[in-house]
């Protein structure tokens, strides 16, 4: 906690003394605390790392372009498609209260495939099995849409993954992963988000890398950013070869990585520069 | 028709030249590369660049210098550099550049001078330095201007 509080300082000074164009608001990041055992003291999302004027855009419903995929997926949960004739909602309800919760407890173990599962999965087993459609292609605006449709069900709700049981040597196999350096700049998840966030590094101040906003609507790319992808560019921008959108070694990746953002709430639609 | 020809060729030549690298081998001396890896000094005016340029060096997304201020964007992960050739000779500078892992164990400073030991490189890269051994020699006559 001491050496964070220090490091701030250290940072305020140093941004004070390169004019860069941040305000004072990184000296009062909020955070929730952690539970015991925790890697951090203070767990903080990404929100929290943005400018006043990022922040602003996803607090309003109104003008947060994320919402466009709310109400797009909306639509779509009412409509029938695939040989079984259903739709999400013949099976489901309104989603308004059949989802809520789902999204905030994801990656969940899957007793049929033997494997945790994350959202996107969960919707094309769904389509696959239930509705005998065919399934969404990762990052299509299908799937990144009811993605961000189902988990804003639990807007507001904590995020809780269970970690023990059949799901240990997965939370094993990500946290291994989150401490690998890799590529040609050979840096971990843990070098840019464990021991340097809070820190500026060229346009962006780092954040912990909390999961809890995702999917997430990037102004850069003015669209919403599934989760793995977000994995995908983080490993690009350090020269490594990626894993692959939803390969076991990104599950085992999301599991871990939502573990370190426990208790934080569901920002989904969150927005990102 | 002449462009993908030529991306063939500058493919082939980068495959090539990856696969022909041998693994980068440093003459560290009592935690100091003595020697300039070229064989003569680099200039301050290229190094400059280098040490500016996001693909190259992009030493500035760490590191903060009171004589670039005109740049946007000092990184904080690493210490400032001014004065920095003050604090280090030549030879120490280079090692640092080159491989900083043998001076700051864990540090997350990239070394610019090695091409292998690492995990799951992108294909483009892979057998390469981030420098090369004129860049690095630049980049040190660059730091050396910093005191
Ligand atoms: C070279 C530094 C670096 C490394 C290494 C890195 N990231 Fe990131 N990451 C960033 C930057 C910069 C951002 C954008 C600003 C921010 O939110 O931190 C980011 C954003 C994220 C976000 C989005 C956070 C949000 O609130 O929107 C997640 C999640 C994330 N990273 C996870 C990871 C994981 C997992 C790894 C390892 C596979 C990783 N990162 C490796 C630099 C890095
Ligand atoms: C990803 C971040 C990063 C990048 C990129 C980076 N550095 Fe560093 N550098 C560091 C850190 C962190 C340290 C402090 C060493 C440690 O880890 O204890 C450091 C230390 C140094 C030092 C020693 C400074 C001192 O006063 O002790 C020099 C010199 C240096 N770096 C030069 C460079 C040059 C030149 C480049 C580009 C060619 C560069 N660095 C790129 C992170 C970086």
């Amino acid at each position: 906690m001491l050496q964070r509080y220090v490091g701030l300082a250290a940072a305020a000074v140093v941004l004070a003394s390169v004019a860069t164009c941040a305000s004072a608001q990184e000296a009062e990041r909020k955070g929730i605390p952690a539970p015991p055992g925790h890697v951090f003291k203070t767990i903080i999302s990404g929100y929290e790392f943005r400018s006043k004027e990022t922040r602003a855009l996803q607090d309003d419903d109104l003008e947060n372009p994320g919402f466009l995929a709310v109400e797009r997926a909306a639509d779509i949960w009412k409509k029938v498609e695939g040989s079984e004739g259903k739709s999400c909602m013949s099976c489901h309800g309104e989603a308004e209260t059949s989802m809520k919760g789902v999204g905030a407890a994801m990656p969940k173990w899957d007793d049929k495939l033997k494997k945790p599962v994350n959202l996107e999965q969960r919707i094309n087993i769904c389509r696959s099995e239930h509705m005998k459609a065919e399934p969404w292609k990762f990052k299509s605006q299908e799937l990144t849409d009811m993605t961000t449709f189902v988990r804003y069900q639990s807007h507001g709700m904590p995020v809780t993954v269970k970690t023990d049981g059949p799901m240990s040597p997965w939370f094993e196999r990500g946290k291994q992963t989150y401490y690998t350096r890799f590529g040609q700049l050979d840096l971990a998840c843990a070098s840019c988000h464990e021991r340097n966030n809070g820190k500026f590094m060229r346009a962006d101040f780092l954040s912990q890398g909390q999961t809890n906003g995702f999917p997430t609507y990037r102004l850069r790319d003015q669209r919403l950013v599934p989760l793995h992808e977000r994995f995908e560019g983080c490993m690009f921008d350090v020269r490594a070869e990626p894993f692959k959108p939803l390969s076991d070694d990104f599950l085992a990746l999301e599991l871990y990585v939502a573990w370190r953002g426990i208790g934080l709430p569901v920002e989904t639609p969150s927005v990102r520069n | 028709m002449r462009r993908p020809l030529a991306a063939a060729f500058a493919l082939c030549l980068m495959v090539g030249s990856a696969y022909a690298q041998e693994p980068i081998k440093l003459d560290v001396v009592s935690d100091s590369l003595p020697k300039s890896l070229t064989g003569s000094p680099g200039s301050a005016e290229a190094g400059k660049k280098v040490f500016l340029t996001r693909t190259l060096g992009n030493c500035l997304a760490c590191h903060q210098v009171t004589r670039l201020k005109s740049e946007e964007f000092h990184g904080e992960f690493g210490p400032s550099l001014d004065g920095v050739a003050g604090r280090y000779t030549e030879a120490q500078l280079r090692l640092i550049v080159a491989d900083p892992k043998r001076i700051f164990t864990d540090t997350v400073m990239p070394a610019f001078f090695k091409n292998d030991g690492l995990s799951r490189v992108r294909p483009e890269f892979v057998g390469k330095s981030i420098l090369t051994a004129a860049q690095v020699e630049d980049v040190i006559a660059f730091l050396k201007t910093l005191n």
